[in-house]
Parts: C-alpha cells; structure tokens; sequence
C-alpha cells in the first residue's frame, strides 16, 4: 500500500469547516440561517445531524449537495471538502459530475420529490444513463434492477408506473433506487421517514440500514428523531439554531449529554414500557427564527438549567464534555444530565 | 383514457344542441313577428310570406328546433334566405380561410408564447423576465383588429411586404397560402400569445420551486435539462386547461380580422348573415363554432392526459 | 377543467373580512400604494371628465359633414385630420369616448344584474336553485362567445344598447361565479349565522352582512371587464353591430379607417390607442385593486 493510498483511506469523505448559509432578509442584505458548522464523517460512517425543524439542518445538507444557490441562498464562509477535494469553490459543471455518483440526497416528501409527469422508470434511468453513460436499454434494465434492490415488488412491471400510483413509503424506496442507482459514496437522507407511517419508517430504515451494509456507502442522516438516529448511526452531531450545540459518538451523546438541549430532546422520546399515565417531557418554546437569535447562548430561553447573567450573556464555544463529545454549554461541568436510561 | 374521451365528447353534447336552441328561443322571444323582423328594414309582404313559409314560423318553436336538429342529423343545414345557397355547402367553402387563419394564430401562440416564458425563467425577476411580462401585459390590452389595422397598414399599404389582402387556400402553394397569413394571423395570435407567455410563466416559477426540481439538480442534471425536461411538461399543465378557452376567443377574433384582411372565411359570412337576419346561415355558423370549441376542448382534454397522468388512471 | 385560475379566483380562497368598512380603506390605501394604478386611475378620470365635457371640449361638431375637407392629414385646423366625410377626427374621438365608456357601463351593469345576484342566492341558498343556476352560467360560459353575442344581435338588431345587452349577457357568468364562491365561504362564518338565529330575514342578511364581503372581489371583476366591455364595444361597432351611424365610436372610426388605409393611414392611430390605452388603464387598475386587497388582506392575516 502506498503512502498516497494510506492517506486517502484515513481520510474522511467529508469534512465541513465553519460553514456559514445566508438566505436574503426580508428586510434586504442576508441573514445567517447556519453558522460556522463543522463535522466529519468518515468512509462507510453513519453519522446523524439532529435537531428540531429550523435548526439548520437541511440547509446544511443542501449546502453539502451545493444546492444552496438553487433555494435561493449562499454559502458566505467556510469549508465543504469530499474525498480531500474542496467543494464550496467547484464550478457549476463538476458540481454536476459529482452528484449522482458522488453523492445523492433522498428528501423528507417523498411523493413531492418525483417528478408527477414521468414515470420512476424514466427517473432512475435518467440518472444511469447521464451517470454511468448506459443506453436506454441497459438503464432501464438497471432501474429494474434497483427496484428489486429497494424491495418494490413485481418491479419490471412497477417500472412504467407513475409516482402517483405508489405510496408515500413506496416512492421513497423509488427516491432510494434512484439515489443507489449511481452507486454514490454518500447518501443523504433528509428526514427520510418523518412523513411516514410509523410501520412503514421501520422498514425503510431497515433497508437503508441493508443497504449500508451491502454496499458501504457513507450515510448522512438529518432527523429530529433521535430513536430513529440510535438505531442507525455511530456519530452524533445535534444543531440548534443554526449552529453544532453537540457532538460526538452515539454512546457519549446517549448516555452522557453534555448539552442541555440534547438531554431535553431525549427525554421526548417515547419509551415503550413506561406507562401511557405518563407525560411525554417537551422542551418548553420554540426555536427562534434566524435573525432573531438571542443574546448568549442561543438556548438559553428554553433551558432549565439557564444562570441569568450568564447564558444571556456570554457566548459559549464548543467545549470537551467527555471521552469523545463536545458540547456549546458555559456550564457543562457544573450540570449532571439526564441521558437515556436503560431500563 | 379512450373512455375518458369518450365521456368528455357524451358531455359535450349538450352544448351542440343548447346553444343553437338559444337561437331558435330568442328568435321567438324578440317582440314582434319574426318574419317581419328577420325580413329587414322595408319588408315586402312576399318576403315576409316567403321568410314564413321558409322557416316554418307558424309552428312552435319546439317543433321548428327538432326538425332543424333532424335535418342537421342527415347533414342538411337549410338554404341561405339571401341566395338560396346550401348553408353547408357555404360553411364547407369557406371554412379554409378560417380555419388556416385561427390555427396560425394559435400556433403562433404556443411558440412564441412557450419561447418568452422560457426566455423569462432562465432568469426569474431578470431584465428579460421583467421585460417579458412588461411586454405581454402591455400586448394584451392591444385589441386584435386594432393590430390588424396597424400590421395592414404599415406592412401592406405603406411598405408593401406582403400581400394586403385576400386569401390563398394551401392547395396553390403553401409559400403563396403563408405570405397572406402572416400579417392577420400575427395580429389574431398576438393576443393568445402574450396570454400563454403569462401562463407558462407564472406555471413555471411554481413549478421551478417544487420538491421534485430540486430532486432533478440533486440528481446531477443540468438547469437546462430541469427545465425543458422536468419543469416545462408540468407546468404545462395549467396552460393546457386555459388553452381550450383561448380558441374561442381566437375564433371570435378571427371575425374582425377577416374582414380587414378581405379574407372570404366564416366570420365574413357570420356578420352578413347578422346584417340581413340570414337566419339558416346563423345557425350554421353557430353549430359549425361550437363545433369547434368542443372538438377543440376535447384535444385539449386528451393532451391533458400527456401532461398528467393523473388523469389517465 | 374547473379548476382554472384566473386572476379573480385568488382572492376567493379565502373568506371575505368580517369587518368589511375597515377593510375596504385597508384595501384603498393598498391599492394607492401602486404608481402604475394611480396613473392607471388618473387617465380614466381624466377620461370620464373628456367624456362628461364632450360637448364643450370638441372643437368641431363631430357629426358634421365637409366634402371639402375630405381626408385632410392632421394638421392646422385639424388636430388629427378629417375622415371621408370631412368630419374632424378629434372631435369624433372626444364624442366617442362618451359612446365607449357608455357602452361598457351598459355591459357591466347588465352583467351585475344578471350574475351578481343570483350568484349571492345561488350561494346562500345553495340547493337545487345552486344547482341550477350554476349549470346554466356552465353552459352560457362554455358557449362561444362572439356566437352568443352575434346572435342576439341577429334577434334584437344592431345598436349600442342591444351589442352592449349580449356583451353583458356573455360576462354575467364572471359576476355569478365569484359572488357564488365569495357567498358561500362566507356564509358559513359565526356572525353570518348569528344574525340568522337572530331572525334577522334572508334578504336582510344577505344585503347587510354578504354583500359588503362579496363587493370588493366584484369592484376587481367589474375593472377587469369595463376594459373587456370597451374592446368589445370596439370589435363589435367595428363590424357594424354596434354604434349606428352617423355616431361615432373608437370601434366604428376604426371602420372608417379600415376602408380608407390607402389614403388616410393616419385615421387608424387616435382610436386605436384610445382603445388601448382605455383597456390597459382598466387592467391596471384592476391589476392594483387585486394586489391591494391580497396585501390588506395578508396584513389582517398578521395582526390575528
């Protein structure tokens, strides 16, 4: 093995620097909708971004995708790099090179996500044959193929059928053919179940999960669930607010939280055994809206554990809050929180 | 999908045999005799005998409608009062000049019209963009046959670059047939043009932020590719339904801009059979129009169902 | 095939504001907001003022014949030339403004009566009356439009009034729908039934408390089609069904320049632009009058 091979495999596949994603003001000029993100996710990783639904992480995961500029925003500072290439900088052409074999994103409305006029033929064999060069015979074989993949039954029948005619857990496997078809080395997976029945999400993580393993493509996976996200991924990143409030292994930020805001969004999770008398714990609030975050810590509104004269008023960083796991809380030593409990 | 035609063309029944009933009932309703109404300004009491007896005016108007619906059945739609002509011979004479008219204007219409909305959304709030819909907001408030006066008189009578007037069926050449069409049909397909360019754009701006578009660019495609691909077929979809409208009023357009351009075509016919209360060849241009939007709405209908399959199921 | 949108519908999606007084100066200062509407507005101001004034203003009688001054370019003593009766076209086109905007009053007012009440019935009542009314209005809407139109004329006979009589009869579906679909989503609301438990008549809860809500989406209609109505006076006098002469209209001075463009090309120019510019002004204003009721009405949105 040469030096050159070693580095690429220590590598990881993608490295988020300090990203920062501006949308327009309603008012004029731009507002930071995500601010200075890093993480990383190594080859055949799984890692999970968590958080409530306007913390940023779609708009982080666009950006990932280059996507921002076709939602309307831009991305005003730092890093993306794949595979050790930078990617905030890559013209528009190789951008296009790059999704698809590179890495393709499954979205949170599955049936919204195909095109209603074309059939999921059509659409997995669009992206073989811009991808892989294949005729019109060998991609429509190869889309066959993928349903079968993603488990659609009769799938050279189900080929010609319109995005209409299949529910909503079955056009996401469509919208995972699709993505697989290319053989990506990263998969995104933007709330992939979050608008699906309940049974249905546990099959389609499941076959996300075999698909991983058959395959070893590398996972991103954006949920504001963390039992979805412990079944699936070995790192954690949680945002709030548009920015990383933690990170770490799965176990440390399980087990240990060393964020309020992780804590509070683990005690919402539903656990079987436990009583229906029981309430659910909610964090009370909502999340602000870009531009109007507050002073300080940017939870502090909604935490239990808030200091008044500090939290409002002292920005925190990212500190070491165990093994492996940082956390953006001023008081991480001085808190015991409650992780989940195994019962 | 066949059925679905099929069930669209039952519907549309009715309105052929609805709207020239209206004609008989208001010829009825008018205050007066008819016959002395319909025989013009100095009436002659032979005329008024003979307009009678020809139309049958002493018998109800029930029974006057079913015979004529009868008649039409057997592909007679009477003589003309004027010049004892068959009515349908005269329609069949000259339905070319309308119709060669009215089909460049709508062709004229999704071209040019398809050609601005997608100049516009390559650029959404662009200069081009605005400057489209600046200009097709400006174009449909320009009456037809205003713009048909202004093409003939400049294009025709000052600088003579085509022919100003006439008509040249398709049989004697199509370089001879298109060169009379283009100024009428410019000025008939204006308006439908600067409707379809609105259309399309504001179809296309909404479909351009739809969830699947953004899917396509994750899908490595190109914005070119997004948008004559994945964007154009559905926003199409709105324009479709609009456009079964539109020929109505291009065929009502069609009227006035025939007779600038001394076109022999059915609009022509239609006014003078107004003017002398020709009322056999009314009710032949009548039925021939509806025919027409029907058969219009129903090609109309069966695209649709290209467009979104949907509807196919 | 129902589902079509044309501008009028946006605003029908949504129930009409409770508090119809306050909204309607919410939507007035929403519409003169917009440049393009006051200048819109101004010139069909200024239009009606041309039209009222004729008389005075016109420097010429509009129906008096000159065969000396036949066909004279515009120039000194004819602003805008003569015709081919040697009458002087400004003047024409100052008593025609009177004809046109006339005219489309008729269209309209006709229109209204026939479609805006039975709309509110057909809403309020809903039922077997709904449904009847709302197939006939299908059929009269499906029906080809310049077919209707030239028919009743064939019947009635050419003239203004009788053209302008079909050309109403051929909107009246407009008004129908939008007052229909403005009244039934209204109808449901508390106050509309609370003033039914009070027993307050039929008629007086339509008039009181329907009409206010349903009258701005039909100021909007009624913009959009005193400007269709003028095109239509126009197409319609131009074919000789409408204005008898010898009194002038936009549409029938077109005629005139029609049979005279070798000769006298400039008689096609004055009318013309009166038409268009007339059309475009009720556009606008229409256009202003929509975007000012979404804004006020996104702006009440906000402060429930």
């Amino acid at each position: 093995m040469t030096a050159r091979q070693q580095e690429a495999d220590a590598r990881p596949l993608l490295e988020i620097r300090d990203l920062t994603v501006e949308f327009p003001a309603p008012v004029g000029g731009w507002t930071p909708v995500v601010q200075r993100v890093s993480f990383t996710l190594g080859q055949g990783e799984s890692v999970a971004l968590v958080g409530e639904s306007g913390s940023g992480k779609t708009v982080t995961s666009l950006a990932v995708m280059g996507l921002t500029g076709v939602t309307g925003g831009r991305v005003a500072a730092g890093s993306v790099s794949f595979d050790g290439r930078e990617l905030t900088s890559l013209p528009e052409r190789e951008w296009r090179a790059l999704r698809g074999p590179g890495m393709g994103m499954i979205f949170q409305q599955p049936i919204r996500s195909l095109n209603p006029a074309y059939t999921v033929g059509d659409q997995i064999a669009e992206s073989v044959r811009r991808h892989l060069g294949l005729n019109r015979r060998a991609a429509r074989a190869r889309a066959i193929e993928m349903l079968d993949l993603v488990q659609i039954p009769r799938a050279a029948e189900r080929v010609d059928d319109y995005p209409h005619a299949f529910s909503g857990g079955m056009c996401q496997r469509v919208m995972i053919a699709m993505v697989m078809a290319c053989n990506p080395r990263l998969l995104i997976a933007d709330e992939p179940t979050t608008a699906l029945d309940v049974t249905v999400q546990e099959r389609i993580l499941r076959l996300l999960r075999d698909l991983q393993e058959q395959t070893g493509v590398s996972l991103l996976f954006v949920s504001h669930d963390l039992a979805v996200v412990a079944e699936l991924c070995q790192k954690v990143t949680v945002m709030y607010a548009g920015e990383v409030v933690e990170q770490g292994t799965a176990a440390d930020v399980f087990f240990r939280p060393g964020h309020p805001y992780t804590s509070g969004l683990l005690a919402a999770i539903p656990k079987p055994g436990l009583g229906t008398g029981r309430r659910l714990a909610t964090i009370p609030g909502s999340i602000p809206a870009p531009g109007l975050w507050p002073e300080g810590c940017r939870f502090h509104l909604r935490c239990p554990h808030r200091e008044p004269g500090r939290c409002d008023s002292v920005r925190p960083d990212l500190v070491p809050a165990g093994p492996s796991a940082q956390a953006r809380c001023l008081r991480v030593s001085e808190i015991d929180l409650q992780g989940v409990t195994v019962a | 999908m066949l059925r679905h035609a099929g069930k669209r063309l039952l519907a549309a029944i009715p309105l052929l045999l609805v709207v020239p009933l209206l004609v008989f009932l208001l010829i009825d309703l008018a205050p007066g005799d008819p016959a002395v109404v319909l025989a013009g300004d100095n009436p002659t009491p032979e005329r008024i005998a003979a307009i009678q007896a020809r139309l049958g005016l002493s018998d109800p108007v029930v029974e006057r409608y079913a015979r004529w619906v009868g008649a039409v059945l057997h592909g007679d739609l009477g003589k003309s009062l004027m010049s004892d002509q068959s009515v349908m011979e005269m329609i069949i004479r000259r339905m070319g000049a309308t119709m060669s008219l009215v089909l460049f204007a709508m062709v004229m219409a999704v071209v040019l019209g398809a050609l601005m909305a997608i100049l516009s959304s390559l650029r959404p709030g662009g200069v081009v963009d605005r400057l489209v819909n600046w200009l097709a907001s400006i174009a449909i408030a320009i009456p037809a046959f205003w713009f048909g006066l202004v093409l003939a008189s400049l294009f025709a009578v000052t600088y003579r670059v085509f022919p100003a007037f006439g008509f040249v069926p398709l049989s004697e050449g199509i370089g001879p047939w298109l060169s009379h069409l283009v100024l009428p049909g410019v000025a008939l397909g204006l308006l439908p043009a600067a409707e379809v360019t609105l259309q399309l754009r504001s179809a296309l701006g909404q479909v351009l932020t739809s969830d699947y578009i953004l899917n396509a660019r994750a899908k490595g495609l190109s914005r070119r590719s997004v948008l004559f691909k994945h964007a154009l077929k559905n926003a199409c979809v709105p324009v479709v339904t609009v456009f079964g409208f539109r020929v109505a009023e291009v065929l009502a357009g069609s009227v006035t801009i025939e007779i600038i351009y001394n076109m022999p075509g059915l609009g022509s016919l239609a006014v003078d059979s107004v003017l002398s209360r020709d009322i056999p060849v009314l009710l032949g241009f009548v039925l021939f129009s509806t025919s027409v939007v029907v058969v219009v709405n129903l090609l109309v209908d069966i695209s649709y169902g290209y467009f979104n399959p949907k509807v196919r199921a | 095939m129902k589902n079509v949108t044309t501008p009028p519908d946006d605003l029908l999606d949504a129930p009409g504001d409770p508090y119809a007084e306050s909204a309607g100066t919410g939507i007035l200062r929403g519409i003169l907001r917009r440049r393009s509407t006051i200048v819109a507005g101004g010139f069909l101001a200024l239009l009606v003022l041309v039209a009222v004034l004729a008389p005075v203003i016109a420097p010429y009688d509009p129906n008096v014949q000159n065969v000396l001054q036949r066909l004279r370019p515009p120039g000194s003593g004819h602003l805008l030339g003569t015709d081919d009766y040697g009458r002087d076209v400004l003047s024409r086109l100052i008593h025609s403004a009177r004809v046109s905007l006339q005219a489309a009053a008729q269209a309209v007012a006709v229109a209204l009566v026939i479609g805006l009440s039975p709309g509110v019935a057909a809403g309020f009542r809903g039922g077997w009356l709904d449904a009847a009314l709302t197939r006939i209005m299908d059929a009269l809407m499906s029906a080809p439009s310049l077919v209707l139109a030239i028919t009743i004329v064939a019947v009635l006979g050419p003239g203004v009034t009788n053209a302008m009589l079909a050309v109403g009869v051929i909107m009246a579906p407009r008004f129908f729908r939008v007052s229909r679909a403005t009244t039934m989503d209204v109808r449901h609301e508390t106050y509309i039934e609370a003033s039914i438990a009070l027993g307050c008549g039929n008629l007086r809860t339509a008039v009181r408390h329907i009409l206010p809500n349903v009258m701005p989406p039909i100021v909007l209609v009624t913009s959009v089609s005193l400007g269709a109505a003028v095109a239509a006076e126009a197409s319609l006098s131009f074919l000789g069904l409408g204005v008898r002469p010898p009194a002038a209209s936009w549409g029938s001075m077109l005629s005139t320049a029609s049979s005279n463009m070798g000769l006298a090309p400039y008689l096609v120019w004055p009318p013309g632009v009166m038409i268009f510019l007339t059309v475009l002004a009720f556009t606008y204003l229409g256009d202003g009058v929509r975007k000012g009721m979404l804004r006020s009405r996104s702006a009440s949105g906000k402060g429930e």
